[in-house]
């Protein structure tokens, strides 16, 4: 029944080399690289070996003697995973004496296992069970009255999955994925002999240890010991389906085990080219939100946001969305509405959505959260490499030498990316580490940062364009690859003026903090290492000079070649999982899918002609701009799909204000978020476990999400946009996301080459995909930059209007945590909140103990936009002076404390940078105790909610 | 529109440009970007600002300089 759920498993790891060998392994010639194992070189010959503690995803450990084979010329047994193939090697896996030796070994082993066959949670996916089958165990002459571990304590303290020592055969595949796969290292194995067993930490319960519940260790067991609690309830799936998953832009591909329409767990694909097997606590395990109590299963209106909400059906909620957005239009003209779309959302989702605005609307008022985190990203890149993504894919990173992590703490935000690149680091590369706190991945086992600048918020751009001074002035910049592929007047200017004393690490030294000595140190190593791969993320973007940064980190890259092959490049990481996709979907109010700007004529008569209608050559407004327009009078609609901007957006009280002045909010979306409070439409959304389409994660990977249960409330997202669409009267008309797809491909030249066949037969593909690129991209700019020549452009350091003062003396910055996601609204509705229940405030020691405040103690966070009340963490992770939240719970109100400062070219807000003032308080503040009320009032006007099956009639 | 919101964000756009060697291309940056990426009502009130006379005196030099002599092109249609 389950043999489909099965892969095949090689038992070692793949191995790279330019040599062959030949062997005959049980009489059958085969070829493999040298380094292969006997035991994979037999698998690729058709033969499995037997085996318990071996798996490919794991170096070989030789430990559990079942693998073991005979080898012409050798004396013993020896094991075949850790045996190398050698040319012209006879090896026999199957002899009466391996038979007879594997079986002694099968006794030993089930002397000391519980008998529960029938009742256990891994029959039928046991590999135990398997290796007892095939080695013809059929009694054990030790029998089972000895000393053993059946009567062990579980370990239940993780909400996902179990401990159960009794069922342990001490194979240390779990260990060793915790080491290798995971790079965490909270697994031992503790005692001797008999007493040997799986310890997390320190002989701790595994939710007190640093276990970070990635699933690694679970997937790596091949019995019931390490175990989902989703299994041991459910019973093994009976199908499944290859889907990616919906958290951050890394992408994982993800199996998801079925049994009929329920999900029995999510096992991370192993031919997954963005995560290789690998998995986070996110994506293995929170999918539970998706079947939440609190799902929204019916289409809701109403006319004012102080009346109680309507259900009504699709085509009434849908009908008067359509007449209350003309009714708009009518009154205050055509650019009175807009809409916005999420990166949470496939790209079929946000094409639709932009065109939706673009042919129904008639006009360019789209947006998206990119808006948010990485819209300089966009910019950046563009103007100077040519395109408006990054350079590599993941595995790039297995070839990097040196390895600078600017603004981003991977092991938290992108935790399958981090586990790759702390793979590498522990393989020897070099680290640099620029950001203001000691993130994780600064120091953690087995890895230390060569360098960590631990600059100040808000001066990047003097730290690039420093470390840029020393590599220029020092004579390290790889000037014939500049000479070949820059464009030379810009890299003149821009030598000259980087090479300015005021540029050189010394004289940035007092407003940056880094000190000289150690930003030339970091340089020299980043210039003179080998591969430099640079990975940014938010803290590069969310500035007043996001842009800039991105700038200076390409600058940074072209000056010292680390463009155009494998094991360099720029890499910004993308926040959500289809970030890049909704980027490319043309998203933003100023271009059309592809990056291809509204003014030009010539791409405006490629989407005009198929689309039928005239499209706007002007930019429309930006989610700020969209705000500003809202309290001037200007913007009175909008059409918000997965996304939660009262709670994500900053300056709460702000976005908050402009909300009440429109007059028809339609949000679509599986929960009543913060941003539906204020709709006056609520359309339910659909998960990704409901619906068919893309997304396109951080390495512009585009892969297929797949159903594997129905819409819950009866439209997946595009039906409903396509709905909405024709109410208003522009006709849309598609079967399924992949006529969506083609017709994407037919407009877009870096997409000319995806469809959805493509997708099936390649597993996922990498844009630009098209004639020249048929199989995709996966490093771009390889012979020559996409713009021509690569651009340098002048980074002038510009200190944000956000300064400390005396009211406000400390510097705010906002960022994630390991197991909460963005806003929420998915991860606070599973039992992620075991490991984060709610937003602190880190603090330094210094500034704590000045303030007379000690961990979890409530303090005030003020700054000039509002003031929010949370309780501390005193912490030596932040440096004095700069303290830090998440902003995953929406009572927490970090936004409220965020201002409208942005950045200068995207309007980007600068979430990094706040000056604020922090202080001991004994209760919330007036904004936490005003949202607790308006909250409260929502949740009435919802539970008042009436089924009425007339509509209500426009305004 | 605010337009405070809209003079500072101008000259967040020149005080990138105008760190640029050659003087008209940053000028050209300048009104290029506001013409790429503000949309026309942005435009038209931060031009009836500066005919108004209160926004000019707030904005930098290299703004001014950009919408002087770009200002048909960033006058919205």
């Amino acid at each position: 029944m389950l043999n489909h759920l099965n892969e095949t498993d090689y038992g070692t790891p793949k191995r790279e080399s330019e040599q062959e060998v030949t062997l005959e392994i049980d009489g059958n010639q085969v070829t493999v690289p040298k380094g292969t194992s006997l035991m994979r070189a037999a698998v690729d010959a058709g033969i499995q070996v037997p085996k318990l503690c071996a798996t490919d995803s794991l170096e070989p450990f030789g430990s559990c003697r079942l693998c073991m084979v005979e080898i012409d010329g050798r004396k013993g047994f020896p094991a075949s995973c850790t045996t190398p193939a050698e040319a012209g090697m006879k090896v026999r896996t199957q002899t009466p004496r391996l038979q007879e030796l594997r079986k002694g070994v099968m006794e030993l082993y089930i002397s000391d296992h519980p008998l529960d066959c029938l009742t256990c949670s891994a029959n039928g996916n046991c590999e135990l069970q398997d290796m007892a089958g095939v080695t013809g165990l059929r009694n054990v002459r030790y029998g089972f009255d000895g000393a053993n571990h059946i009567h062990s304590k579980k370990d239940e303290s993780n909400p996902y999955f179990t401990y159960d020592p009794s069922k342990c055969i001490v194979c240390n595949r779990c260990v060793r994925a915790c080491e290798e796969t995971q790079g965490t290292f909270a697994l031992t194995i503790s005692g001797r002999g008999f007493d040997s067993r799986v310890s997390p930490g320190q002989d701790e319960p595994f939710m007190e240890s640093e276990c970070v519940s990635c699933g690694a260790c679970v997937e790596a067991c091949p019995t019931a010991t390490l175990q989902e609690k989703s299994v041991i309830w459910l019973g093994q799936g009976e199908h499944s389906v290859i889907t990616t998953c919906a958290y951050c832009g890394v992408g994982c591909s993800f199996k998801a085990e079925m049994k009929g329409s329920e999900v029995v767990r999510m096992v991370p694909w192993k031919d997954g080219k963005a995560n290789e097997g690998h998995s986070c606590v996110k994506g293995r395990f929170a999918w539970g939100y998706a079947t939440h109590k609190d799902r929204m299963l019916k289409p809701m209106i109403r006319k004012q946001i102080t009346d109680p909400w309507q259900e009504v059906s699709w085509d009434e909620a849908v009908n008067y969305a359509a007449s209350e957005f003309r009714r708009l239009q009518a009154k205050y003209g055509q650019d009175s509405i807009g809409g916005i779309t999420s990166s949470r959302c496939t790209n079929e989702e946000t094409y639709l959505v932009q065109k939706l605005v673009r042919a129904a609307f008639g006009n360019n008022n789209v947006d998206t959260c990119a808006r948010v985190c990485h819209s300089p990203t966009g910019y950046g890149l563009k103007q100077t490499l040519g395109e408006s993504a990054g350079t590599q894919d993941f595995k790039s990173v297995d070839k990097a030498d040196v390895i600078m992590v600017i603004g981003a703490n991977p092991t938290d935000g992108h935790p399958v990316f981090a586990s790759r690149m702390k793979k590498r680091l522990r393989a020897g590369a070099k680290l640099i580490v620029v950001d203001p706190r000691r993130i994780e991945i600064v120091k953690s086992p087995h890895i230390q940062a060569a360098h960590h600048l631990q600059l100040r918020p808000g001066t990047n751009v003097a730290v690039i364009t420093a470390l840029a001074h020393v590599i220029v002035t020092e004579g390290l910049a790889a000037d014939a690859f500049v000479a070949e592929r820059c464009d030379s007047k810009s890299f003149g200017e821009w030598r000259e003026f980087v090479s300015r004393a005021e540029n050189s690490p010394e004289a940035t030294q007092a407003a940056t903090g880094v000190p000289a000595d150690e930003l030339r140190k970091a340089a020299r190593l980043f210039a003179t290492g080998g591969n430099g791969a640079i990975y940014y993320g938010l803290g590069v973007t969310e500035h007043s000079q996001g842009s800039t940064m991105v700038m200076g980190i390409a600058n940074l890259a072209m000056v010292t070649g680390n463009v155009g092959r494998e094991g360099v490049g720029v890499n910004p990481l993308r926040g959500q999982n289809n970030v890049q996709g909704s980027c490319d979907m043309g998203s933003f109010p100023h271009e059309l899918p592809g990056y291809r700007h509204v003014s030009d004529a010539t791409s405006r008569a490629t989407f005009e002609s198929a689309w039928g209608v005239t499209i706007n050559p002007e930019p429309g407004l930006r989610i700020p701009n969209m705000f500003d327009a809202a309290l001037s009078g200007g913007f009175k609609g909008l059409y918000c799909e997965g996304e939660d901007i009262v709670q994500s957006d900053p300056n709460t009280q702000h976005v908050a204000a402009a909300m009440m002045q429109m007059e028809c909010v339609v949000v679509q979306d599986l929960f009543l978020n913060e941003t539906a409070k204020y709709a006056h439409v609520f359309l339910p959304g659909s998960s990704f476990l409901e619906k068919d389409g893309t997304f396109t994660n951080a390495e512009r990977r585009i892969s297929r999400v797949r159903k594997v249960m129905p819409p819950k409330a009866g439209l997946a997202d595009w039906e409903v946009t396509v709905k909405l669409a024709n109410a208003l009267g522009y006709p849309m008309n598609y079967a399924s996301p992949k006529e969506i797809m083609a017709e994407i491909a037919a407009l877009t030249p870096t997409f000319h080459g995806v469809s959805y066949e493509k997708l099936e037969k390649l597993g996922s593909v990498q844009w630009p995909c098209n004639d020249a690129a048929p199989d995709g991209t996966p490093t771009m700019h390889i012979d020559h930059f996409v713009r021509g020549k690569g651009k340098f452009i002048i980074t002038q350091y510009v200190p944000t209007d956000e300064k400390v003062t005396r009211k406000f003396p400390l510097l705010l910055t906002t960022g994630r945590i390991l197991s909460q996601y963005n806003v929420g609204a998915q991860t606070r509705r599973t039992e992620n909140n075991q490991w984060h229940s709610e937003d602190r405030l880190e603090i330094h020691p210094h500034d704590a103990e000045e303030r007379g405040i000690k961990t979890d103690d409530w303090v005030g966070i003020q700054s000039r936009a509002g003031e929010t009340v949370l309780r501390a963490i005193v912490s030596e992770r932040m440096q004095p002076g700069v303290v830090y939240t998440t902003f995953h719970f929406p009572e927490s109100g970090a936004n409220v404390i965020t201002t409208d400062s942005s950045d200068w070219a995207t309007n980007c807000p600068e979430y990094k940078v706040t000056a604020v003032q922090v202080m001991p308080v004994m209760q919330p503040s007036t904004w936490q105790q005003e949202y607790s009320r308006f909250s409260r009032v929502q949740q009435e006007l919802l539970d008042a909610r009436a089924n009425v099956h007339e509509s209500i009639p426009a305004k | 529109m605010h337009v405070e919101s809209l003079i500072r964000m101008a000259n967040q756009i020149g005080a990138f440009f105008e760190a640029m060697p050659d003087h008209a291309e940053a000028v050209d940056g300048v009104a290029n970007h506001l013409k790429k990426f503000w949309e026309p009502r942005m435009r038209r009130e931060l031009l009836a600002e500066i005919d108004g006379g209160d926004a000019g005196p707030q904005l930098k030099g290299i703004v001014m300089e950009a919408i002087n002599l770009h200002r048909a092109s960033l006058t919205p249609h």
